[in-house]
């Protein structure tokens, strides 16, 4: 089965500095990989050279299909209904724009946004306005969805439930998935696969063998390891 | 009160109001004015929209247009007059440049700020969603400059209208500005006021307009 994402030697410099060192990467269609790393260690440059926002690198990097983005800033246009806002997510993906509204719609029925269809983005709450850009990124049915600590901005009640809320729209959609994130907890909940990046390298992997939706205490043994890779004592664990 | 050639009462101000409106030199005066005002500011909302759109959105536009017109809009565009009648003569062309001067230098400094305030991660996102160049300009550096060009729209409306009042009071056979200057010649304080109280409410009724237009425009914006 050809992959959704394949990545070879990649390398990325800034002047002197080497933010990606020799990166090789693999994600399976359907596959939810979780990039898990401190601040400064490359993921979100990892994300953005996937999602095609910077070209000056060199290795391979194919990702073919459709792609999708979700930033840890909704990055909604404000002066377009959310509906609107929604179905720009049509554009480029090769579908037609008459049947706009309906799949606006039922792209925020699944993010159960219904009642603010119409509304204007700067009347929402965070998790709202995130929500809207989690429907602009699924209605363009993506092969590869990359989400860049879509739930970094967020309150922690608010967090919960979009855990949950990602959870499912994955299962029913089978997007091929790499969540950047420096939440454990998050990682553990979501992925298939957890990669650790530090200095640019990707230091571990691991595979998340639990079925879903997880709790929490199935996965601490699991979290005190790579809390390691990450450098972390766990101190729940000693 | 006041002696009548210093300042007209109420009543006669209204009276003659009355009566300038009745036998039509109110009416052709307004028509007359409003015309430069028309024509002035089309000019430069042509001249200001062009390069601050030509200088917002290319690196080679910014370095042609920017230097020259940041240095011209600390003269004030005032005193330009007497070059203005060497140039084009005591007709409509030195009201019209006038005009166009004060609403160019605001509209292009406004629209220029706007289209830089951007937001970069707006941008980004719409190239992630697969726009092109063109498309990114429509719908997104545009509405985003747009509050910021509103702002300079107003600012630059009422410099048309300053603008018609200074070039009226210079030379003037027709128009508001003559009406008041023949008034004078008359010590027709009265008919003065008139002439005042119409360039007043010709500019709160185009500030009004442009409010509406923000009202209109802008309403996505939580107030």
């Amino acid at each position: 089965m050809a992959g959704a994402v394949s990545v070879r030697g990649l390398v990325k410099e800034f002047g002197d500095r080497r933010v990606l060192d020799e990166v090789d990467l693999d994600i399976r269609p359907g596959e939810f990989v979780a990039l898990l790393g401190r601040s400064g260690s490359g993921k979100s440059t990892l994300l953005r050279i996937l999602a095609g926002l910077d070209a000056e690198v060199r290795g391979t990097v194919e990702v073919p299909g459709t792609v999708s983005v979700a930033f840890q800033q909704p990055r909604l246009l404000p002066w377009r209904r959310v509906w609107r806002n929604v179905s720009l997510g049509l554009r480029g993906a090769g579908k037609q724009k008459a049947a706009g509204r309906a799949v606006a719609e039922k792209a925020l029925a699944e993010v159960r946004l219904t009642d603010h269809v119409d509304a204007w983005p700067l009347t929402l709450s965070g998790g709202e306005a995130q929500r809207v850009s989690l429907a602009r990124a699924l209605v363009r049915e993506p092969d590869v969805l990359l989400l860049d600590e879509p739930f970094g901005a967020l309150d922690a009640l608010t967090r919960l439930a979009m855990h949950h809320l990602v959870d499912q729209l994955w299962r029913d959609h089978r997007p091929a998935v790499l969540l950047v994130t420096h939440d454990v907890d998050e990682a553990l909940l979501l992925a298939d696969r957890i990669l650790v990046l530090d200095e640019g390298r990707i230091v571990a992997e691991h595979r998340v063998g639990l079925s879903r939706p997880r709790r929490r205490a199935a996965f601490a043994e699991l979290r005190t390891r790579v809390l390691a890779d990450l450098g972390v004592d766990d101190v729940e664990a000693a | 009160m006041l002696p009548p050639d210093k300042l007209a009462s109420p009543v006669t101000v209204l009276g003659s109001a009355v009566e300038l409106t009745a036998d039509g030199q109110l009416g052709s005066a307004f028509l007359v004015s409003m015309g430069r005002v028309l024509g002035g500011f089309a000019i430069g909302a042509l001249v200001g929209v062009a390069l601050g759109l030509s200088s917002g959105l290319s690196r080679w536009g910014e370095r042609i247009f920017d230097p020259p017109v940041q240095m011209l809009r600390t003269l004030p565009h005032l005193g330009l007059i007497p070059l203005f009648i060497l140039w084009f003569g005591i007709g409509e062309e030195p009201k019209l440049a006038l005009v166009a001067a004060g609403v160019a230098f605001p509209l292009y400094l406004n629209l220029h700020a706007g289209i830089r305030q951007t937001d970069p991660g707006l941008l980004e996102a719409s190239r992630v969603l697969g726009y092109t160049a063109v498309e990114r300009v429509v719908h997104v550096v545009l509405p985003s400059a747009l509050p910021q060009t509103l702002v300079g729209l107003r600012i630059s409306l009422g410099a048309a209208w300053l603008s018609l009042i200074v070039a009226e009071q210079v030379n003037a056979d027709a128009g508001i500005g003559y009406l008041i200057n023949n008034a004078r010649e008359f010590l027709r304080t009265d008919v003065v006021v008139v002439g005042l109280l119409v360039y007043a409410l010709l500019g709160l009724a185009t500030d009004g307009l442009v409010r509406g237009l923000e009202r209109r425009l802008l309403r996505w914006q939580v107030r």
